[in-house]
């Protein structure tokens, strides 16, 4: 079952340059997302992984083709966790995160959240007050609180030490393990998209297509050991040379 | 305590300049010592009598009641036009050039334009006012909407915002400093340009006041009417004003 179908014939924009020149991002793209399926997209930078992902989000519908979400009438809950953190400089922490529920914020969830990524203390803070790891911490709080069907993640951890990376990744992961939920994660970092995907989608400079779709046949169990992600990421690299010149 | 030392430091630096400032005008009243010069005292004197009487309280009163219902009408007009022009690009390139003829306009000619079409009534004193103010806001307005950050509104698109929370979270605090922008100047404009409203065509109010004692060369009259507004706007920025401000403007580092 697809959660997300993907079918964009052109996507075309005004590049910002100074002649005016149109810039084609993606071309015939066809891509399916199984539900709950953990999805990892690696390209080159400015391949146009970060305009597909507005174009999924809905922030982007100025292209030819489809993209269709979820198989249920509802609409599917969309979380977002954009390149930049784009929290409100003049709500708190706390506000930031309260304010993207509808209903009620369920304050618990957010308690726990905001303990596991060490954000604790600074609830009741101004934004940008915060280094910029942490505000990054803090929107991925906000995607994860609202319990999203579709995760997408643009580069999440950029800008984190290695230490608060590692430790994110592993509670994404939790969080994914404990309630299954479809996620598109963008990357530039191979390894780390072995350890968490189902599948890894390698992306061409533009105009965009699917180069390579290779499933991640590590088990589950496995994944914290290195020398499996190593040796998986060898063959990969052996068996499809043409992946060394995206990333 | 670092904060309250400064405040102290602040206030006694402000009241030093009053003083010297008053010791100025003294010694320039004692060396005139002309009725076209009154010294402070006098000014303190008639200004005592003129509270006394009712009359400066009442010509104050008419004078702001027009002051808060033409800068309501104009920000409320201004700050709509100005979002609308600030949001749809082609309905500014139409009107822009409106705007720039309604800016370089003299205040003075729409006063009497307003006078001669309409009839010297309170309505087209208003008018003649709003006229006047609202391409100032508009402008600012529309200033602060080309601004707004459109990352965050792609964040707010993004999470399903209403319509309300987007304008209350994300718009408002955006706006906030270029509204305030607007008040400000806008108080300043709307109160000189009221004085020339009522001197020209009201039989009340503060421009009224002065204009009568202009004839009458009664200078301590026309300070101690002056120093009865600047009072008043001063306490406008103090109590209304500056509060908004501290309040609004928090989360800045």
């Amino acid at each position: 079952m697809n959660d997300i179908n993907i079918s964009i014939l052109d996507k075309t924009y005004r590049a910002g340059h100074v002649d005016d020149r149109q810039h084609q991002a993606i071309a015939d793209l066809e891509l399916s997302v199984g539900r709950n399926e953990f999805v990892c997209l690696l390209g080159p930078s400015g391949c146009g992984k970060t305009t597909l992902l507005n174009m999924i989000a809905g922030l982007d519908s100025h292209y030819q083709g489809q993209i269709k979400i979820g198989s249920q009438a509802a609409a599917a809950k969309i979380g977002y966790v954009l390149q930049n953190p784009r929290l409100l400089p003049w709500r708190t922490v706390r506000q930031n995160i309260e304010l993207v529920f509808q209903q009620a914020p369920p304050a618990e969830l957010i308690d726990s959240l905001l303990t596991a990524m060490q954000l604790d203390d600074v609830q009741q803070v101004y934004p940008e007050r915060l280094s910029v790891g942490m505000q990054r911490r803090v929107a991925i709080i906000r995607a994860f609180a609202i319990n999203p069907d579709i995760l997408l993640m643009d580069e999440p951890f950029v800008s984190l030490d290695a230490p608060s990376a590692r430790q994110i990744r592993n509670l994404l992961y939790c969080l994914w393990q404990q309630r299954p939920h479809t996620v598109l994660f963008v990357s530039h970092d191979l390894r780390e998209a072995i350890a968490l995907a189902d599948r890894l989608i390698f992306l061409s400079p533009p105009p965009m297509r699917i180069i390579s779709d290779i499933p991640v046949t590590i088990d589950r169990g496995l994944r914290n050991d290195s020398s499996q992600i190593e040796a998986f990421r060898e063959t990969l690299l052996n068996q499809h040379p043409a992946i060394n010149g995206l990333l | 305590m670092l904060s309250g030392n400064l405040r102290l430091k602040h206030t006694a630096i402000t009241l030093l300049s009053l003083v010297l400032l008053l010791g100025i005008w003294q010694l320039a009243a004692s060396l005139a010592h002309s009725p076209s010069l009154p010294p402070p005292l006098r000014v303190a004197a008639v200004f005592w009598q003129a509270i006394q009487s009712g009359e400066l309280p009442y010509h104050l009163g008419v004078t702001l009641l027009r002051l808060v219902v033409s800068f309501s009408i104009s920000m409320l007009l201004g700050c709509a036009i100005g979002v609308l022009l600030g949001k749809n690009k082609t309905l500014d390139a139409f009107f822009d050039n409106w705007l720039v003829i309604f800016l370089n306009i003299p205040a003075l000619v729409t006063i009497i334009l307003c006078y001669v079409w309409f009839g010297l009534l309170e309505s087209a004193a208003i008018l003649a006012v709003v006229v006047n103010k609202l391409p100032n806001v508009i402008v600012t307005i529309r200033e602060g909407t080309r601004a707004l950050d459109k990352d965050l509104l792609e964040m707010a698109q993004s999470y399903g915002f209403s319509r309300k929370k987007t304008l209350v979270h994300v718009i408002w605090p955006q706006l906030h400093p270029f509204v305030m922008a607007a008040t400000r100047s806008g108080l300043a404009l709307i109160w000189k340009i009221i004085l020339v409203v009522e001197l020209l065509g009201r039989s009340n109010g503060m421009g009224y006041q002065l204009h009568l004692f202009f004839q009458l060369f009664d200078v301590a009259s026309l300070l101690a009417y002056t120093f009865a507004f600047v009072a008043v706007i001063q306490l406008i920025e103090w109590l209304l004003l500056r509060p908004l401000d501290r309040k609004a403007l928090r989360w800045r580092r």
